[in-house]
């Protein structure tokens, strides 16, 4: 069957999103959520279990505490209390935690070691997937069922001082609070004052319940100076007065008769040996956890602290305080706390626990009746119910006490392999769908590689054994075998993998496919190999050897594509992968520099790619009998290069990205800055003129119009929004959304689109006339570029504008006028795409996407537009450089006319290859400690573009069919 | 073929390694606590000097560049004010480069500009020893096919792996390893020093092993 390499391409390109998607489904685990969305109740609480009789009661036992202070320093690592330097840094929880009657231990934080995961952490109990961070970037509040929840339902009074996430994750909680932002991290010191200025008349006051504080100060000096710094000292010290002032003013409030304080000072995360914070190293994880009570035992010297998971604090709060223990937690309690109360409240508080998490069992694992911890749990909870009807008849010999004794290690042991259980589930992959995706991808791109000869010939169609694949034995063959491995696959390892989910029918269909594929691989393999077609001479692999000469530009291009798949193995590339990016586009550049030079220079032949520009003005008599207009062309084309460097230079200032120099000052933030948005607005006119002069030109009068109202309206836009000035806006409006305004556009928008659209159907359909073309694909293109106007904060408009530049000047006199053929152009393209990602301040961090996009021109959150949007403006690099190069080579059709299809074919090679690549490496490193927040971020933005790239080779392929239908018409006239 | 002018090629690289090597060595003896990352200008400084000093040493005794026509004092002059002036703006050529390269504009200046003046004493000095301030030979060595000797061939192949090893040395600064080597511009420039001493040793070998394919036209 002879395909088009473009339909074949965007066609491999298709299923390779398939394939990712599947891959992707095995990668990401599911959260083990409670399918109820309710929230645990009182009510719903089991009875205390009892053998024979009717159950007792549900109540809970009597809580342990009547109130309790949470005290949270933010980016407290384990050593600074518990290590060797702790007697300086806090002496009196030192002191506490020796002799004083406090437990102590070392809680295990998980990645993402952030803030707002870690409070949601603490909270629910739950450990947010990494998933969840993806989820819920747009809506704040948390509607999981947790502690602060169940403390306000049960009318306990909160008081909140600190990091207003608090206060965004929990609205109308807090009977009282005052948010700190922690925007200003290079402030350390008014962050924490706001918190403690309020301690003193709370403390004196006695209307609370809980009262939650969360430092700020310690966090931000470990991002300014690290762990190591003279500041960290005196604001542990600080800290550490502070707990002496919360614990001695609990002290003296404690009343004979009522029950005890609870005193919490917990970190929500470690500092690393840099002081940031989010992977899973030791420093990061490892945070103290001291609870002080009169209810503990006094201790008698330092003990080695025990280690919990972060995520016990919560059922141990719950309990403690009374409240149930909310769904999702899959901590358990720490036992110690309990120790003091009596011996039938103990089994009864462990008992709640147990119910709670084989609850969550049942509801998110699988043949959950198996699970070692959930038969425990079962025997335990039968041993309880004994234990309670001895002890209801009054026995009280020290048989039972042993047989007490017995149950709650029982449980306690049933809590734990529960606990685990759970916790991982969170951690595991589904294996067998990655696997399964990954064969899938790969098998599509060694089609893709093995096509190419075809694929980039003269004739652009590729001719792929379909039908005598389908009909041979092997393909039978295969089908049998693969099916018999799913079979034998899904009825070994449990049904917890979702390939095995799938219905048959799908399921027989991707099998079909695969082993088709895998058939029409061979045969390729064999058609390139040397051995099989002997019947030219010479094998086509030779003929390709000798036939393509590399030059230095080629050899550029390769090794770069090359090098950037293999850099994305090592994580700090991944996370500084915008240098790789601006790194190859500059060497790009002067290779490109030095093509021209060669070119306008070719009696004498360019230098090296230095000493250009001391070239002598001699050889102007070189030129001296040429036309004058050539002489200014080919300085303009000198020019050019250079002038694409400074450009590149200046937007990679614009906006800081990666990890390890994102804290260093840039322009964006400059420009934002309140004093200089007089610059911003004279800059952003001064863009959106120069973005009108560079689009219109090849737009029909009515875009033009369009055009310039539609810029128009992106700027007023910015005015309403407050980002820009009005010359004539004198009184300082209040900012307003900017919905009209930004609706203004959209109209516009859609107006060049369609125009566009028109043009472009009246071309293929009417005419076969190739400007009416053209200027349809480029109207398009112009509408793209004012929806990216609109959605480009301001400080990017420059990023825009200085992209449509070089795309003007990079056509006009570089690609066209060296001949660069469609596949260097594409790869060109690809690359300046890549980087102008970077340049508009993306990164490989879910951090850095811009949500507030979504809600431009709309009164209130609708989904489907706000992805559309916010995906639009962070893939507007690329996409306008892919865009750019459908309009480029479908104007060069006249040279040659299989353009479009050549580039097709290099997009969707250039997009398989790293995404492919990247699956491996991510299934290689799926233990490394950066696999949460380094890689998986990567891993989705890699396949949400190649999602778009998808889209836009079949973009290609509606410009190509128009291509041929248009020439067939051609030929027809020809002929009449 | 040019037995002799290989074997000259060969011995006046070695002289100029082993001025590199004396130069990364001495210091130590007079400079306590010296060493190539903890003190890296002063480094960059001894080594650019040293390779200078004897390039236009061995150069001038070996009596490479082409020979020149007038001997009159005020023509050398000119020669030697001219050479001066390329070094310089060679110095700024690469500065610029390496700025747009990314390194920071204003501050570390000086760290650049040292980058700068080590490459251009690898190469720009080199190429002002063989072919003199002549723009156009430059030019004509540096295009395909543009060699017409031995010496022009030996330019060509130093001066790409001294500018190649510089681009390479670039590599490991994003890594987070937080090694001293790492600092800028630490990397590149041993980066470039080990480009020169390859390109050093690869020249005359591959000339060595390419005397039968090598032919070059005469002017
Ligand atoms: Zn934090
Ligand atoms: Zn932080």
């Amino acid at each position: 069957m002879k395909v088009r390499s473009s339909v074949f391409a965007s066609f491999i390109l298709t299923f390779e999103v398939l394939g990712v998607a599947l891959f992707l489904r095995g990668f990401f685990p599911v959260p083990v959520k409670s399918s109820f969305s309710s929230k645990s109740r009182l009510s719903d609480l089991p009875a205390e279990p009892l053998a024979g009789g009717s159950p007792n009661s549900t109540r809970l036992p009597q809580p342990l505490f009547r109130r309790a202070v949470v005290m949270l320093v933010d980016a407290l690592r384990e050593d600074f209390v518990f290590g060797g330097s702790g007697r300086l840094f806090m002496p009196y929880t030192r002191r506490l935690v020796e002799r004083g009657s406090a437990h102590s231990f070392v809680a295990k934080a998980r990645a993402p070691t952030v803030t707002m995961p870690r409070i949601k952490a603490l909270t629910t109990g739950s450990i947010p997937g990494f998933i969840d961070v993806v989820m819920n970037l747009n809506s704040p509040a948390l509607v999981e069922d947790n502690l602060i929840w169940q403390a306000k339902t049960a009318g306990k009074k909160i008081i909140f001082y600190g990091d207003d996430t608090w206060v965004r994750l929990f609205p109308k909680h807090f009977m009282e609070y005052d948010g700190t932002t922690s925007f200003f991290v290079s402030d350390y010191t008014e962050v924490d004052n706001n918190v403690t200025r309020h301690l003193d008349s709370t403390l004196k006051r006695d209307d609370w319940d809980i009262l939650i504080l969360h430092y700020l100060g310690l966090d931000h000096i470990g991002h300014i100076s690290g762990p190591h710094s003279s500041l960290i000292q005196p604001k542990l010290l600080e800290m550490d007065d502070i707990l002496k002032k919360i614990h001695s003013s609990l002290v003296s409030k404690e009343a004979e008769g009522s029950l005890p304080y609870l005193l919490v000072l917990c970190g929500d995360h470690g500092m690393s040996e840099t002081g940031s914070h989010g992977g899973s190293s030791e420093q990061e994880v490892n945070t103290p956890l001291v609870l002080i009570s009169p209810a503990f035992k006094r201790k008698a010297g330092m003990e080695k602290p025990g280690v919990v998971e972060q995520v016990d604090l919560t059922p141990t709060l719950a309990l403690g305080l009374g409240l149930p223990i909310s769904q999702n937690s899959v901590g358990r309690v720490i036992p110690g706390v309990l120790e003091e109360s009596s011996l039938r409240d103990q089994l009864r508080f462990l008992h709640l626990n147990g119910h709670q998490l084989s609850c969550l069992l049942k509801d998110g694992v699988p043949n959950y009746e198996k699970d070692a911890g959930f038969e425990q749990f079962r025997v335990a909870e039968k041993a309880h119910g004994n234990w309670m009807k001895l002890y209801l008849e009054g026995n009280t010999s020290e048989v039972l006490t042993n047989m007490g004794k017995k149950v709650l290690k029982q449980y306690l042991e049933a809590l734990a392999a529960m606990s685990s259980a759970l916790s991982k589930q969170l951690g595991k992959y589904d294996m067998y769908s990655m696997v399964a995706g990954m064969v899938f991808v790969f098998q599509l791109l060694l089609v893709l590689l093995l096509a190419m000869p075809e694929a980039l010939s003269g004739a652009a169609a590729v001719d792929l054994p379909v039908f005598s694949s389908l009909i041979s034995l092997p393909f039978y063959l295969l089908c049998l075998l693969l099916a018999s491995v799913h079979v034998l696959v899904c009825t070994s390892a449990g049904s917890s993998c979702y390939f095995c989910s799938l219905s048959w029918g799908l399921v027989f269909a991707a099998v079909a496919f695969s082993s088709a594929m895998f058939c029409i691989l061979i045969s390729l393999l064999a058609r390139r190999l040397p051995l099989a077609p002997k019947i030219h001479g010479k094998s086509p692999l030779k003929n390709l050897g000798s036939g393509w000469s590399f030059s230095e530009l080629d050899v550029l291009l390769l090794a770069g594509t090359v090098g950037h798949t293999l850099s994305l193995a090592a994580s700090s590339f991944v996370e500084e992968e915008h240098q790789t990016w601006y790194f190859l586009l500059n060497t790009l550049c002067l290779a490109v520099f030095q093509d021209v030079c060669r070119k306008y220079f070719r009696e004498q032949k360019g230098s090296g790619d230095e000493e250009e520009h001391i070239l002598p003005s001699k050889d102007g008599h070189l030129s001296a009998h040429r036309k004058p207009g050539i002489c200014s062309e080919k300085w303009l084309a000198l020019a050019t290069p250079p002038f694409t460097l400074v450009c590149c230079r200046l937007l990679r200032s614009l906006n800081q990205t990666g990890v390890q120099w994102a804290h260093l000052p840039d322009v964006g933030h400059w420009l934002n800055s309140s004093e200089h948005k007089m610059v911003l607005s004279l800059l952003s006119a001064f863009c959106l003129v120069l973005i009108y002069l560079l689009v219109q030109r090849r737009c029909s009068l009515v875009s033009k119009v369009a055009l310039a109202l539609g810029l128009l309206g992106v700027y007023s836009y910015r005015a309403a929004v407050g980002n820009v000035l009005f010359p004539w806006q004198h009184s300082s409006r209040t900012a307003s959304k900017g919905t009209v305004e930004a609706r203004f556009v959209y109209v516009f928008v859609l107006g060049i689109l369609f125009s566009g659209t028109k043009d472009l159907l009246r071309s293929q359909i009417l005419t076969a006339d190739a400007k009416l073309k053209s200027r349809g694909l480029w109207e398009i293109y112009s509408g793209l570029v004012l929806l990216v106007a609109l959605l480009f904060r301001a400080h990017n408009l420059p990023v825009l504008c200085c992209c449509l530049l070089i795309q003007t000047l990079m056509a006009q006199f570089i690609w066209k006028k060296l001949h660069y053929d469609a596949a260097q152009t594409t790869i060109m393209h690809y690359w300046f795409g890549q980087a102008f990602f970077y340049f508009q301040g993306n990164s490989n961090n879910i951090a850095t996407v811009d949500i507030s996009v979504g809600f431009v021109g709309l009164e209130s959150y609708v989904e489907v537009p706000a992805i559309f949007l916010t995906a639009l403006s962070t893939y507007a690099g690329p996409l306008l450089w892919a865009c750019h190069l459908v309009c480029y080579l479908s104007a060069e059709r006249q040279r040659s006319p299989v353009a479009v299809s050549h580039g097709c074919y290099c997009l969707a090679l250039l997009r398989s290859v790293p995404a492919a690549a990247y699956i491996v490496l991510v299934t290689v490193l799926r233990y490394h400690l950066f696999i949460w927040s380094v890689f998986s971020p990567k891993l989705l933005y890699e396949s949400m573009h190649l999602l778009l790239t998808a889209g836009v080779c079949l973009f290609f392929i509606t410009m190509e069919q128009s291509r041929s239908s248009s020439k067939s018409e051609g030929a027809k006239d020809s002929r009449q | 073929m040019w037995d002799h002018e290989i074997r000259a090629m060969a011995s006046a690289h070695a002289v100029i390694a082993a001025s590199v090597f004396v130069a990364t060595v001495a210091p130590a003896v007079f400079v306590p606590g010296f060493s190539v990352y903890g003190a890296h200008l002063l480094w960059i400084c001894s080594v650019s000097g040293a390779v200078t000093a004897v390039s236009v040493a061995v150069f001038w005794l070996l009596g490479v560049s082409p020979p020149t026509k007038k001997h009159t004092l005020g023509y050398k002059l000119s020669r030697l004010f001219r050479s001066c002036l390329y070094v310089l703006l060679s110095c700024l050529f690469f500065h610029a480069v390496v700025v747009l390269y990314g390194a920071p504009l204003i501050e570390s200046a000086l760290e650049t500009f040292s980058l700068a003046v080590l490459l251009t004493c690898l190469t720009t000095l080199r190429c002002l020893c063989v072919l003199g301030p002549n723009v156009q030979a430059w030019i004509r060595v540096f295009s395909r096919h543009g060699a017409m000797s031995v010496w022009d061939t030996c330019l060509q192949i130093t001066v790409a792996c001294t500018l190649v090893g510089a681009w390479v040395g670039a590599f490991p600064i994003p890594l987070d390893w937080d090694r001293p080597w790492q600092v800028w511009p630490v990397s590149c420039s041993l980066g470039a020093m080990i480009g020169y001493l390859t390109g050093l040793v690869a020249a005359p070998a591959w000339i060595h092993y390419h005397r039968k394919q090598l032919t070059y036209k005469c002017k």
